[in-house]
């Protein structure tokens, strides 16, 4: 496969190129668990490892800004707005 | 491998969808929007790769060295924040139907009422 | 319409258009062989030009910089948004009843472990958002990382506190007040290059000497604080409503 002439990379591109690949594979899956989960609260907890799974496949296709915002949204901010509004709809069905 | 990220892309949008028409709850239809939502992300930064570049930061490599194209990473940037607070518009909107309906299933909540 | 023929319906649609979206995807030059010449030529003079080695940045607030302002007056619209529906509606009133301040109510306290690590990544994380919001010119870093860094700090202060500690550390109007600031300080940015008779959103301000210094590269980095003080206000402005509702709001009705 043609590549980019004098690749700054020290190791093997093949690294690269599975390290890629397995990422890929987990996102896929973990983006069917989310869909397929019943639980509300797990749901949520899932949506957080998929945001630093994110995370990960971004920093390994080369963009480490996309990689921290990614980390610091689907972490921090997300979980928060989803858990406040399931507190919120939660308590009134008592 | 050359069009295994975008077949992963395409199985993502898919999942999404599936998961935001069959959905009971209006919580569970946000969250796949999400999904939906990141899809283009990874579709967006598979377009700018080129293989055995690094990134577009020039601050102790030279000019000349490969590097991946840095307007899509600007793009999915900005989209990346600002999806979090379009999350909690839609959010706040299902607090409001909650405490009018009652109810969140969204095939309940079909017909508006005045 | 029953679920199970609403969910044959879309499988035979979603059938359809992942053909047409797959047909499509594989049109495209193959994973790693981009093609485009824009990626390289501004890779290649974006370092001479702006003096910025953030070139993400450097596209995002120069280059690109007008769709960068739409993107940010989307988050204004949205937070905004979100003050206006989650409003007092007639009926509710904001219940702050004798038995919610009693010293000796049966709340679940907080673990110590998360009051400590709360209070222990507070000040870190502060600093943090304030690095990455200057520093956008030059690493990974900007406006808008900055500021949900700069968001999350403030939430630990909720974490390891009260809510009304909370709300006293960034009342509603204060935020309200500096999220407008932000905005209206990008654009304001703008319109001064239009008073001085440039094109809308240049490039103005001296570059400075050194490549990926602090004070280089102009209007970058104006417009990242500018940026990293909008984003997180309209973070701060949506989780103080959020918990507000939860938390405070009883219901009439």
């Amino acid at each position: 496969m043609t590549v980019a002439v004098n690749t700054p990379y020290t190791v093997p591109i093949v690294f690269m190129q599975i390290l890629q690949v397995t990422v890929l594979i987990l996102i896929a899956a973990g983006a069917t668990a989310i869909v397929l989960t019943r639980r509300h609260v797990h749901q949520v907890l899932l949506l957080s490892a998929y945001g630093m799974l994110l995370a990960v496949l971004f920093l390994v296709y080369q963009a480490p800004d996309v990689a921290l915002s990614a980390l610091t949204v689907g972490a921090v901010a997300l979980p928060i707005i989803l858990l406040l509004t399931l507190a919120k709809t939660r308590k009134r069905e008592e | 491998m050359e069009y295994f990220p975008f077949i992963v892309v395409a199985w993502i949008l898919a999942v999404g969808l599936y998961g935001i028409v069959t959905s009971r709850h209006l919580v569970h239809q946000i969250i796949c929007l999400i999904v939906v939502q990141s899809s283009t992300y990874v579709l967006l930064l598979g377009v700018g790769y080129v293989t055995g570049a690094v990134a577009p930061y020039y601050y102790d490599i030279t000019v000349h060295t490969p590097a991946v194209d840095p307007v899509v990473q600007a793009l999915t940037l900005t989209d990346v924040v600002v999806e979090a607070a379009v999350t909690a518009l839609l959010c706040s909107f299902a607090i409001q139907a909650h405490k009018r309906f009652g109810t969140l299933d969204p095939q309940a909540l079909v017909s508006l009422k005045g | 319409m029953t679920p199970s023929q609403r969910r044959w319906i879309f499988l035979i649609a979603a059938a359809g258009l992942l053909a047409f979206f797959v047909w499509g995807l594989l049109d495209l030059p193959g994973f790693g062989r981009y093609p485009g010449p824009y990626g390289f030529i501004i890779n290649r003079i974006a370092l001479r030009q702006t003096l910025a080695t953030g070139t993400v940045s450097a596209v995002n607030f120069d280059y690109r910089g007008f769709d960068t302002l739409g993107e940010e007056f989307i988050l204004f619209t949205a937070a905004i948004g979100v003050s206006t529906v989650l409003r007092r509606l007639r009926g509710e009133r904001e219940q702050q009843s004798a038995a919610d301040e009693a010293a000796d109510r049966d709340v679940p306290p907080t673990s110590s472990a998360v009051r400590m690590a709360a209070l222990l990544f507070t000040g870190p994380l502060v600093v943090l958002g304030w690095w990455l919001t200057s520093h956008a010119q030059a690493n990974p870093s900007g406006g808008f990382q900055g500021g949900v860094v700069l968001a999350s700090a403030l939430i630990m202060v909720y974490l390891a506190g009260e809510f009304l500690v909370f709300k006293r550390f960034s009342p509603v109007d204060v935020t309200d007040a500096v999220e407008a600031v932000g905005a209206g300080g990008f654009a304001a940015i703008g319109v001064a290059a239009v008073g001085m008779g440039l094109a809308f959103l240049t490039n103005y301000l001296s570059k400075g000497q050194y490549a990926g210094a602090v004070s280089s590269s102009g209007t970058i980095a104006l417009i990242s604080f500018f940026v990293g003080l909008e984003v997180a206000a309209a973070f701060i402005l949506i989780v103080i409503e959020l918990l507000e509702q939860t938390l405070l709001i009883r219901g009439g009705e």
